[in-house]
């Protein structure tokens, strides 16, 4: 009778949700855009950060390669942008295999601050237009746009439904991911690294292979990010890039989709409720994360313990 | 040769203000094991309240340039000490018992709130100090003309750095600083006041690192609310190549990375200056994560 009411709920709200377009102006979507890219970066950090529990700073770095293949081989050779997806997203997963490789086993706040350097070695490069394929500082114009079928998605509205459709296959992949035996791995780490190696769990594997996955979805995002916006940039990819992106994760409750996704709205969508404070609005979200961690640490909406039930 | 000289005494002068900053990461880091990440914007702060005093309080036009100078880094000293042990107060000491990602975050929160808040009383354009508060004199050393102004910023910071460590050897408050980076608890049972001790590192850090802001300012003439980031990633960068948590290792890690930094910019490439301190840091963490003069690191089980 109760997971009735609610998966009534939740489907009257996505329902309203697809609905919003239709009555949202162009800004207002472009806004829902936004929020739902966030979501997916989000969730894909939160299988390093909330699953794995390892401090990573430099997410952008895995965005910004995402984007930068997809601007680079769109442009160039004039592959599809829906082809270059997943295309990207393996550009984004070798990298971070080749880079979280030996920075793995660093602990905490170590680990933290490598990644931080990484992501700043990434912009330097990309402004110092590494190979003469990055473009320099002006980064790269002239993106196509996705096609399915012929229909070219142009407008915001139609990006709509395909970032949100995107934003369905995650939560429905990171959910399965959550329960599988691999994300139950990773929670164990996090809680306890000794226990989990003594389990039989190989612990820098696990960790490895959360980077590389975290780091396949942010660069398909990074795709998505590329072709909505026609151009990218260095600047689009800089430290406070990885800093939102951790944000949303700490705030909204890491180790939890639905915490993720609040976070998502509150941290991209709520400055544009409130845009004739623009300039305080960062201070006041350095503000709310103290705030957070001295009352609520574990964010808004915190992942519930798991239950197993013995058969009796 | 000259170039070669004037980059080497360039990078004494900037590894000078990254050994300042470094010594207010690796005392917090020794006692609390916390990255103080707002210490960086605390730097910040000490060169917009240097300019500010100066341009209000006119002390080196009634008291003379070199006094003037001295009384003002005295002043920013102590203002941004106040800050320090205020920010202790507000965002780490009720996560003291906290997991260890709660404070980092909480770090993180402060060091926006600091960056931000002087953007919203500033602004976010460069602000300049005014020219020529100290007279813009070469030294001959060697026969090659140096700057008075590195000069000045080498020595100052080298003295400061050596009353620091003298400080912390000899006297009774140093001693117990020493304890409690070594045991908390233990220190806590010999009767050392805690609380105290890691007030005192949150005013004396914070201090050394007004005092860089300062320098900075005079030095570059420029200054930016967010310069402080990318100085606090450098000098954490010192701190760890010196060997986080030791005080001589600060000094010789800042000075050492000035140096790397400068003449990299100078021989290797000066687009990827930045990039420099950030290879330092990834390659010492890979190689060797004690740092040169490391104190242990590995993680208590």
């Amino acid at each position: 009778m109760k997971t009735k009411q609610i998966i009534t709920a939740y489907a009257v709200t996505i329902i309203l949700f697809l609905c919003c377009p239709a009555f949202l102006n162009r800004y207002w979507v472009d806004v829902l855009n936004n929020v739902g890219l966030y979501a997916i970066l989000g969730l894909s950090l939160n299988v390093i950060l909330g699953y794995a529990g390892l401090f990573n700073m430099g997410h952008a770095a895995f965005y910004a390669i995402g984007a930068y293949t997809a601007a680079i081989l769109n442009t160039k050779f004039g592959v599809p942008v829906l082809l270059l997806i997943p295309v990207a997203g393996v550009f984004a997963a070798v990298f971070a295999a080749v880079v979280a490789r030996p920075i793995i086993h660093l602990r905490g706040d170590y680990l933290l601050i490598v990644t931080i350097g990484m992501v700043e070695i990434l912009r330097i490069a990309l402004i110092n237009d590494l190979f003469g394929i990055t473009g320099g500082s002006n980064g790269i114009y002239g993106i196509g746009r996705p096609e399915i079928f012929g229909f070219k998605i142009k407008k915001p509205h139609e990006f709509f439904y395909l970032i949100w459709l995107f934003v369905a296959i995650t939560v429905f992949f990171f959910n399965r991911l959550e329960n599988s035996r691999f994300g139950r791995a990773l929670n164990f780490l996090r809680e306890d690294e000794v226990a989990a190696e003594g389990s039989g769990i190989n612990t820098a594997w696990y960790k490895l292979l959360a980077f590389i996955l975290g780091a396949f979805w942010a660069g398909m995002t990074g795709v998505l990010y590329a072709t909505k916006m026609n151009f990218i940039s260095p600047e689009s990819f800089n430290f406070w890039e990885s800093v939102v992106i951790f944000m949303i994760v700490i705030l909204g409750g890491s180790g939890s989709i639905m915490g993720v996704i609040l976070g998502a709205f509150l941290v991209v969508g709520l400055p544009e409720v409130f845009r004739d404070f623009a300039n305080a609005r960062m201070l006041f979200f350095g503000a709310a994360m103290i705030v957070m961690m001295i009352f609520r640490n574990e964010g808004l909406i915190p992942p519930k313990p798991k239950k197993f039930v013995l058969d009796a | 040769m000259e170039q070669f000289f004037q980059q080497l005494t360039n990078g004494l002068a900037v590894g000078g203000i990254y050994a300042l900053i470094a010594l207010g990461y690796t005392m917090v880091y020794g006692v609390m094991k916390l990255i103080n990440f707002a210490h960086g914007d605390l730097f910040t702060l000490g060169s917009y309240l240097g300019l500010s005093l100066l341009t209000s309080l006119a002390l080196t036009e009634n008291i003379g340039a070199f006094m003037g100078v001295i009384a003002l880094a005295i002043l920013v000293m102590a203002l941004v000490g106040i800050v320090g042990v205020v920010l202790e107060r507000a965002a780490y000491r009720p996560l003291r018992e906290s997991p260890r990602l709660s404070a980092v975050v909480s770090a993180l929160g402060a060091s926006i709130v600091l960056s931000n808040g002087i953007m919203l009383i500033y602004g976010a354009k460069y602000l300049f100090y005014p020219q020529n508060i100290l007279p813009s004199m070469t030294i001959p050393i060697f026969g090659l003309p140096v700057p008075l102004m590195r000069i000045i910023i080498l020595v100052t910071s080298l003295v400061m750095m050596a009353a620091l460590y003298l400080f912390i050897q000899k006297t009774t408050i140093g001693t117990a600083i020493r304890a409690a980076a070594i045991d908390q608890g233990a220190a806590r049972l010999m009767g050392i006041n805690v609380d105290m001790v890691i007030m005192m590192v949150f005013m004396i850090g914070p201090a050394l690192g007004g005092a860089a802001g300062l320098m900075v300012g005079l030095y570059y003439g420029n200054i930016n609310f967010t310069m402080g980031w990318v100085y606090g990633l450098k000098a954490f960068t010192a701190a760890i190549l010196g060997g986080i948590g030791n005080i001589p290792g600060a000094m010789v890690g800042g000075i050492l990375l000035g140096v790397i930094e400068s003449l990299g910019a100078a021989y290797i490439s000066l687009a990827w200056k930045d990039a420099i301190a950030f290879f330092v840091l990834i390659l010492i963490l890979i190689v060797r994560p004690t740092g040169l003069l490391g104190e242990r690191v590995a993680e208590k089980v």
